[in-house]
């Protein structure tokens, strides 16, 4: 027992402070939201869109990234002879319709929160079932991270549950392989309604890097009704949290640039 | 490179002309199998089939002699039936299983013939299970002739889980046959995460070959990345730089120590022991957020690629690193001491989910897991790769087989990945990271063997005349492994089977692919 009381003491403290506090920092390296000069592109140059390796980024007139496939890999930025594109520190990427992922040059739509009747139903408790659909184990790993003292979930009245019976929505990962499929039906109609759905993840909004690959289903659109989008591959732990939290209506600060950027 | 009579060795990530691999009449590879695998030092690292113009199918065995480092391989014609291999070779019992799911091939004799992935054969109008195209193909309908293990008697119960279960975790089937709260028997049904891989990587490499590469299973990004890198590396004869390897090693131990950090915590959280499963909990991200320092992804994505590394360590984040492995390792050991000082949870993980020597040994355990069982093997040690070559990691074994032992090689490997990042970030040598890796050899093959954290990752490819992948084979450690979890529960409380999964945490998709 002294042992695990020195232990105890000796790790210390460690729940981070954001929301209410900075974020903590994020690698140098960290890529983040991407950004987009298309005025440095050369006329005629396709070089990032040919080698996107889940083709998320079109040039036909003007230039599209579609935040939904990215794997935010380093493809396209080492094979820009313009560096016209570049990653950001930014970690807030979710949003709430899949066009709103389509980056064209406009800041991103950052999710609004659920309508007020769903807020009062969820804002201070919402209770989620994780289906992992043809995940990598990413994704729900730095699902499950939220869990831990570092982010402590538990703060903010979110849960995972065990069972869909006793949850108010979805969160799920994976392009929805054939295999799936009908689990995750059945999954979704065991939940009692009102019920939300969060889609984690290039593989559930796209397929990811399994996009067109047969024998799945290239995301969870199609399959259940979305109500909230949260690129990467993985997407960042505070990616996820930050989205959830936009959700419940508990972040509000539009799409400005994060603060000291 | 020699050829022994009609056996043909190779060595990690050296090409073979694909011509030169023998073609045995089937009794004589059959025989040849079976004394190859004699003995508790070598292995069988991969069995497929590669289809033939004339609906025939070509078997290529790879089998591994740790002692010597070498593979050998050689190859049998099948028509759309064949004796079983299994019957003499049991390590051969889950490759036969996936052979004739994908290939429509029959390995007649097979004791428990059933698919492992629910996938329609890629023979055209062959299954073998005579399925026809209108039939279901999918997990938990079970072909005519096949069904679930079962018990039968008083008091026999059946207990059914998944696909989807209770944490966040990815999904698969298990199934209990019972008496009270005794396991008889454990059956595991997978294939949920089958997203086709194997079958897109022919025709590559192309720009979404490494990415696959990096989320088969994403927990092992840089086991299978580098294992992928190798294949590439060794086809196009091209040496990544002495320092990208050695970067690469610190990524691969980053990657174990995440992972085995994780599974402390884990099988800590399981047992209800609450401090251990807190701190490994926060540790595990410590070491993820290393990988981020190094490439800017905590899962090592985009970091090893072919012919080096896309990313470099300077000389203040080596002091970083090192900053932060001391850290991180001090709260670990302080997080996993507690398990070993604390009589309850050692109550719990002693003679708990005991694998017996000879049945690893049997089915071929790799791995920790295998480790546990006290298997000395390590690719790391036995096919030197990359920096290993150079800087040798001791192999940790334990001899007991059971859940403390798979916990407790854990942490035997933690202080040794420890140990072995510290060396690296003080000594990394003065070249550069990255050199050009072109075309690849036509009609070759190659095998790439890594030390992946949870075991060996085999990765077999075999080239056209173009120097395209006209076959490309992966085997996680999960494909060997899985079987041992179910041997892990036999006779044991329903109750621990949670412990157990942890203890052995396999990969889903990574087996599924
Ligand atoms: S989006 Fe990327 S990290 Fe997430 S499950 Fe898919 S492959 Fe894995």
């Amino acid at each position: 027992m002294l042992k695990v009381l020195y232990e105890r003491h000796s790790q210390g403290h460690r729940t981070m402070a954001w929301p209410d506090g900075d974020p903590p920092k994020l690698p140098d390296r960290y890529r983040g939201l991407p950004v987009i000069d298309a005025s440095k592109c050369p006329e005629g140059c396709r070089e990032c869109a040919e080698a996107c390796p889940t083709d998320a980024i079109t040039v036909n007139g003007s230039m599209k990234l579609d935040l939904g496939r990215c794997l935010f890999c380093t493809d396209c930025i080492d094979a820009c002879p313009e560096e016209a594109i570049e990653y950001t520190q930014d970690f807030r990427q979710a949003v709430r319709t899949r066009e709103d992922l389509v980056l064209d040059g406009e800041a991103l739509r950052l999710a609004d929160s659920l309508d007020e009747k769903s807020r009062k139903l969820f804002g201070h408790s919402l209770q989620l079932r994780q289906v992992s659909a043809g995940g990598c184990n990413a994704c729900e790993a730095d699902i499950n991270v939220l869990g831990t003292i570092v982010f402590d979930l538990g703060r903010f009245g979110i849960h995972l549950v065990a069972s869909p019976r006793h949850a108010d929505g979805l969160i799920i990962t994976g392009p929805v392989t054939d295999n799936m499929k009908l689990a995750l039906k059945k999954t979704y109609n065991a939940i009692p309604a009102p019920k939300i759905v969060i889609a984690v993840g290039a593989c559930a909004i796209s397929g990811g890097p399994f996009v067109d690959n047969p024998v799945q289903n290239n995301g969870v659109d199609g399959v259940v009704p979305v109500d909230l989008y949260i690129p990467g591959c993985p997407p960042h732990p505070m990616t996820i949290l930050d989205g959830l939290l936009r959700l419940l209506g508990r972040i509000e600060d539009g799409s400005q640039p994060l603060a000291g950027k | 490179m020699t050829q022994v009579a009609e056996q043909l060795t190779t060595t990690n990530g050296c090409p073979l002309p694909l011509a030169d691999v023998p073609v045995l009449p089937f009794d004589a590879f059959a025989e040849q199998l079976v004394e190859q695998l004699q003995g508790n030092s070598s292995g069988l690292s991969a069995l497929f089939g590669v289809p033939r113009s004339d609906l025939s199918v070509r078997l290529y065995a790879v089998t591994n002699r740790a002692t010597a480092g070498l593979f050998t391989v050689m190859a049998a014609d099948v028509g759309d039936r064949y004796p079983s291999l299994t019957v003499n070779t049991p390590q051969a019992h889950w490759f036969e299983r996936e052979i004739a799911e994908q290939w429509g091939v029959v390995p007649e004799g097979h004791p428990w013939l059933k698919p492992i992935r629910f996938h329609r054969s890629y023979a055209d109008g062959r299954d073998a299970w005579g399925r026809s195209p209108d039939d279901e193909v999918l997990p938990g309908v079970q072909p005519a002739g096949t069904d679930y293990f079962k018990v039968r008697g008083e008091e026999v119960h059946e207990v059914a889980v998944g696909p989807v279960h209770a944490g966040v975790i990815e999904p698969g089937h298990f199934r209990f046959q019972c008496h009270g709260e005794n396991v008889f028997s454990l059956e595991i049904e997978l294939g949920f995460q089958h997203r086709g891989i194997e079958r897109q990587l022919i025709g590559g490499p192309d720009k979404r070959s490494l990415h696959f590469m990096e989320t088969l299973a994403g927990d092992t990004s840089v086991g299978h990345g580098t294992a992928y890198c190798q294949i590439r590396e060794g086809l196009a004869d091209v040496e990544a730089p002495l320092r990208a390897h050695a970067i690469r090693g610190i990524a691969m131990e980053l990657e174990r120590l995440a992972n085995h950090t994780g599974d402390l915590g884990a099988l800590a959280q399981d047992i209800g022991f609450l401090p251990t499963a807190s701190f490994c909990g926060r540790l595990r991200g410590d070491w993820l957020n290393a990988t981020a320092l190094i490439c800017g992804n905590r899962f090592g994505r985009s970091l090893v690629r072919p012919g080096g590394v896309r990313f470099d360590i300077d000389a203040s984040m080596a002091h970083e690193l090192q900053r932060r492995v001391e850290s991180a390792f001090r709260d670990v050991s302080g997080a996993a001491n507690l398990l070993w000082n604390t009589p309850t949870v050692m109550a719990r993980f002693e003679d708990c989910g005991e694998v017996p020597r000879h049945v690893a040994d049997d089915l071929g355990l790799v791995g920790m897991a295998g480790r546990a069982c006290g298997i000395d093997r390590d690719a790391r040690r036995d096919f030197p790769f990359g920096i290993y070559r150079f800087h040798q990691i001791p192999v940790s074994t334990w001899h007991t087989g059971d859940v403390f032992a798979r916990a407790y090689v854990r942490w035997l490997e933690i202080q040794r990945s420890v140990r072995f990042i510290r060396d690296q970030l003080r000594s990394l040598p003065g070249t550069d990271i990255q050199r050009d890796a072109g075309p690849l050899r036509p009609d070759s093959l190659i095998v790439s063997v890594t030390e992946g954290w949870r075991g060996e990752i085999c990765h077999v490819a075999l080239t056209d005349s173009d120097g395209r992948f006209s076959h490309y084979k992966v085997v996680d450690p999960s494909f060997h492994n899985w079987i041992g979890l179910a041997m892990a529960l036999r006779n044991q409380e329903i109750s621990d089977f949670p412990v157990n999964n942890k203890s052995f945490n396999l990969s889903y998709c990574g087996h599924d692919l």
